[in-house]
């Protein structure tokens, strides 16, 4: 079966255009499908965050707000210092979680408004703020610096 | 003293780089060798600079020399030794240090190396690496100079984040920027050859080498930095495709398909245009890992300093360096001639579709990293793309890839035989299928594709088993003439079974942790138990302890299996005096099968603690595949055919199945 270059050439084309076709797909549903945004307390309450929609909700964790539950279950509340969101976990909180501290969490609201989150994002230094959540706490006009964030410990 | 000693050496290196830089590729142009010859000397003089910068700086690390600001800001006299040497890179200014210590070390290697390179491609490659040195070197001194005094010098340093403490993320940076850097060899001889126009197999055969060990030390570097996450974070997890994970990770696919399309190049004289493109796309994925690390666009535990000034000057040296490289190659590539034909089903063939997956698939992880950075620039809009994009996405390109790396090295080269190769590849098409329903009744649970991947890994493996076996006739021929054939067979032969049994062995150990994986999270007071995968864990609470510069809380669990004692894990927490930082040490029992792995965490309010414990089965199998995978690429580079400087400028076109040298 021999093939003249054109043969050759068109099939090789026709494979590449194939995969790039899949790819592309797959792209476009995984975009539409796993995809998180992140959300300030006070977007919370202004976007109306239908209930069930995995997000990312970030801000400072209240003071006086952490409280241990049955078992592994912790509740404590996340402000932008202009909204505060109850949120719920349950599981093994990262090593520098502190109230009054920066924190990124991720999961559901739930129907009576508390953020039933699966996941608490660490963070890796003491000075660290998330970015997202240092960008929301400057537009509310809080931002503390990290000078006043060493404090707390 | 020394500090100034390094910094002049530092500038002076800058100096010899610019000369490196403008004279060979100005001889090469002007045929004249004694400025052709200039870029050999400088070459190593640069590398002698920036030696002795970097071992100031060492020395300053070493004995603690606190005026220096840099040492300030990153040591404590309290670190033990490893850690002070290591803190020279764990930060900014150090680490880029390195990086062009490691850039003018491949410089320098090329100089002393390439004597049979021919003189006008020598002296364009060392003015390519001259003006990459040139950029980094500029940017170093004008924005992050690690000599910087400072005065009055204080007592005591602020010390390295703990998190960073650790053996195996020492040696982390340095093989990854062994990895990057080692990509701009071929990227130079990428614009070297669009500078001469000449472009030939010899080509091919001189960049392999350079190209093959950037790929080997990329892949240590990012196994060390996955091996790290894995017991450090304490997270239970090896990978998380994390911006900063996916910066190494791209290079390193782009490196890997350059790998394979530079042997069709060098065997067949083909895919010319589409090597160099990759060639250059390698470096600019390293430059840009750079970029998306030092700038502070991305915040991690890699992001030393959220500085935009150099944010900026390393994205002006990326679009520099990748803008004119390929802006050379659109003027230049259709010089470049296109040479042997091949059909469809070949060896070509594979290797065209090796390529074009592992780029798509290379693509999509560019996409799930940049989209969240494109999106908030435009919008502002913050989003993250997490594992479920990646897993989506890269996930379903790696089957048909795996799928197809058994056939490969068995095709012919120009016209394969399918039919014949599968029959070759029976055997192996057995063990996968036994291997997929065993897999199927030990599960008994998880996802039902999970034995097919374990089956996927098996038949990579027993694909690569089959080349060997058939290459050197064994079970049909005497043995004698077997262990002959073993003896002769080339080393490269070796080098793509061992890298492929790698890539197999990876895959059963990724499969097996991402179905299998058990996971639980319990309260326990001191003497309470439970269970996990078939082990008791009995906690026996926790007890202080001091280390050399941290206080930690060490929990007891004692574990048992069917009664009988297995191991006693120890996991900790950890506060560290300079800085204030608190970290997780797990309890790891590694075992074939699978780690047992156990975190402390916070105290309860009734006097229990939260334990949080994983069985990750087959967990190890991801790291020692990867070594695989570097054993048989140091295998493939000590290749008669790739000794550096060994080729001759004569094409070797042969192209026998089963050659005997």
């Amino acid at each position: 079966m021999s093939m003249t270059r054109k043969q050759r050439r068109s099939i090789l084309i026709g494979m590449c255009l194939a995969v790039l076709g899949l790819a592309v797909g797959l792209i476009m549903f995984a975009l539409e499908d796993s995809i998180v945004f992140f959300y300030s307390p006070s977007d919370v309450a202004e976007k109306n965050i239908r209930p069930g929609q995995r997000i990312r909700l970030g801000g400072l964790v209240a003071e006086g707000s952490v409280k241990r539950g049955e078992n592994t279950t912790v509740s404590f509340a996340v402000t932008d210092t202009a909204e505060t969101i109850p949120v719920t976990f349950t599981g093994v909180l990262p090593d520098l979680f502190r109230e009054g501290q920066g924190v990124v969490t991720e999961g559901k609201l739930r129907g009576d408004g508390v953020f039933v989150a699966d996941n608490v994002l660490a963070k890796h230094d003491e000075n660290y703020m998330p970015p997202e959540v240092a960008d929301s706490l400057r537009k509310q006009g809080v931002w503390r610096g990290e000078g006043d964030a060493k404090k707390t410990n | 003293m020394i500090a100034e000693t390094g910094h002049f050496a530092l500038i002076l290196a800058l100096g010899v780089a610019l000369a490196q830089m403008i004279m060979p590729i100005w001889g090469a142009q002007r045929g004249n060798h004694a400025l052709m010859r200039i870029g050999t000397t400088a070459a190593q003089a640069q590398f002698g600079l920036l030696l002795i910068a970097f071992f100031g700086l060492m020395v300053a690390y070493v004995t603690s020399d606190f005026s220096l600001l840099n040492v300030v800001e990153n040591s404590h006299s309290a670190k033990p030794l490893l850690y002070k040497i290591s803190g020279v890179w764990g930060n900014h200014e150090g680490s880029m240090l390195l990086w062009v210590l490691i850039l003018a070390l491949f410089g320098c290697a090329v100089a002393v190396f390439g004597r049979n390179l021919p003189p006008d491609l020598k002296a364009n490659v060392l003015g390519v690496q001259g003006s990459i040195s040139v950029a980094f070197l500029f940017f170093i001194v004008t924005t992050s100079n690690p000599f910087t005094r400072i005065s009055p010098a204080p007592f005591e340093g602020r010390g390295l984040n703990p998190i960073l403490q650790d053996p195996a993320l020492s040696f982390h940076p340095p093989f990854l920027y062994a990895g990057y850097v080692g990509f701009s060899m071929a990227f130079s001889f990428a614009i070297a050859a669009l500078i001469t126009g000449r472009i030939d197999p010899a080509w091919a055969r001189w960049v392999r080498p350079w190209t093959l060990a950037a790929w080997m030390f990329l892949t240590l570097g990012i196994a060390m930095g996955s091996w790290w996450a894995y017991y450090e974070l304490g997270w239970g997890g090896w990978w998380f495709w994390d911006p900063v994970e996916n910066a190494s990770f791209m290079p390193w696919l782009a490196g890997t398909a350059l790998l394979h399309s530079a042997i069709v190049m060098e065997k067949r004289d083909a895919l010319k245009v589409w090597t160099i493109l990759l060639a250059i796309i390698a470096f600019s994925l390293s430059l840009m890992g750079t970029f998306l690390v030092r700038s502070g666009v991305l915040t991690s535990v890699h992001a030393f300093a959220v500085d935009p000034e150099r944010g900026f000057f390393i994205l002006g040296i990326m679009m520099v360096f990748i803008g004119g490289a390929l802006a050379l190659f659109a003027s230049r590539a259709q010089v470049l001639r296109q040479g042997g034909i091949f059909a469809p089903v070949s060896r070509e063939g594979a290797l065209v579709l090796n390529n074009l997956l592992i780029t798509t698939a290379c693509a999509a992880v560019f996409i799930g990293t940049l989209y969240p950075l494109a999106l908030e620039a435009v919008t502002g809009a913050k989003i993250s793309v997490g594992p479920p994009f990646f897993n989506l996405t890269f996930g379903p390109l790696m089957i048909p890839l795996l799928i197809a790396v058994p056939f490969g090295p068995f095709l012919a080269w120009k016209r394969g035989d399918l039919l014949g190769t599968s029959q070759r590849l029976l055997a192996a098409m057995a063990v996968t299928g036994v291997a997929i329903i065993a897999a199927y009744a030990i599960s008994g649970r998880g996802p039902w594709l999970a034995p097919f991947g374990i089956g996927l890994g098996v038949w990579v493996i027993a694909g690569a088993l089959s080349e060997l076996a058939f290459r050197t006739k064994m079970f049909k021929a005497p043995w004698d003439e077997v262990f002959r054939r073993f003896r002769n067979l080339p080393r490269s032969s070796y080098g793509t079974a061992f890298a492929h049994i790698g890539v197999g062995v990876m895959v059963l150990g990724i499969v097996a942790t991402t179905a299998w994986q058990s996971e639980k999270i319990i309260a326990l007071k001191p003497g309470e138990s439970t269970q996990i995968a078939g082990y008791e864990l009995r906690f026996g609470g926790v007890a202080p302890a001091q280390g050399p510069n941290y206080r930690e809380q060490i929990g007891q669990v004692i574990v048992t299996r069917d009664g009988v004692e297995v191991t006693r894990l120890s996991p900790s927490k950890r506060l560290y005096d300079a800085p204030k930082t608190a970290t997780t040490e797990a309890g790891i029992h590694a075992s074939w099968f699978g780690d047992l792995y156990v975190v402390l965490g916070d105290e309860l309010k009734d006097g229990g603690f939260a334990i949080r414990m994983y069985f990750n089965p087959l967990v190890r199998f991801i790291w020692i595949g990867t070594l695989i995978m570097f054993f048989g690429g140091l295998i493939s580079l000590f290749d008669r055919r790739l000794r550096v400087g060994a080729p001759k400028r004569a094409a070797s076109t042969s192209a026998a199945p089963a050659p005997a040298e």
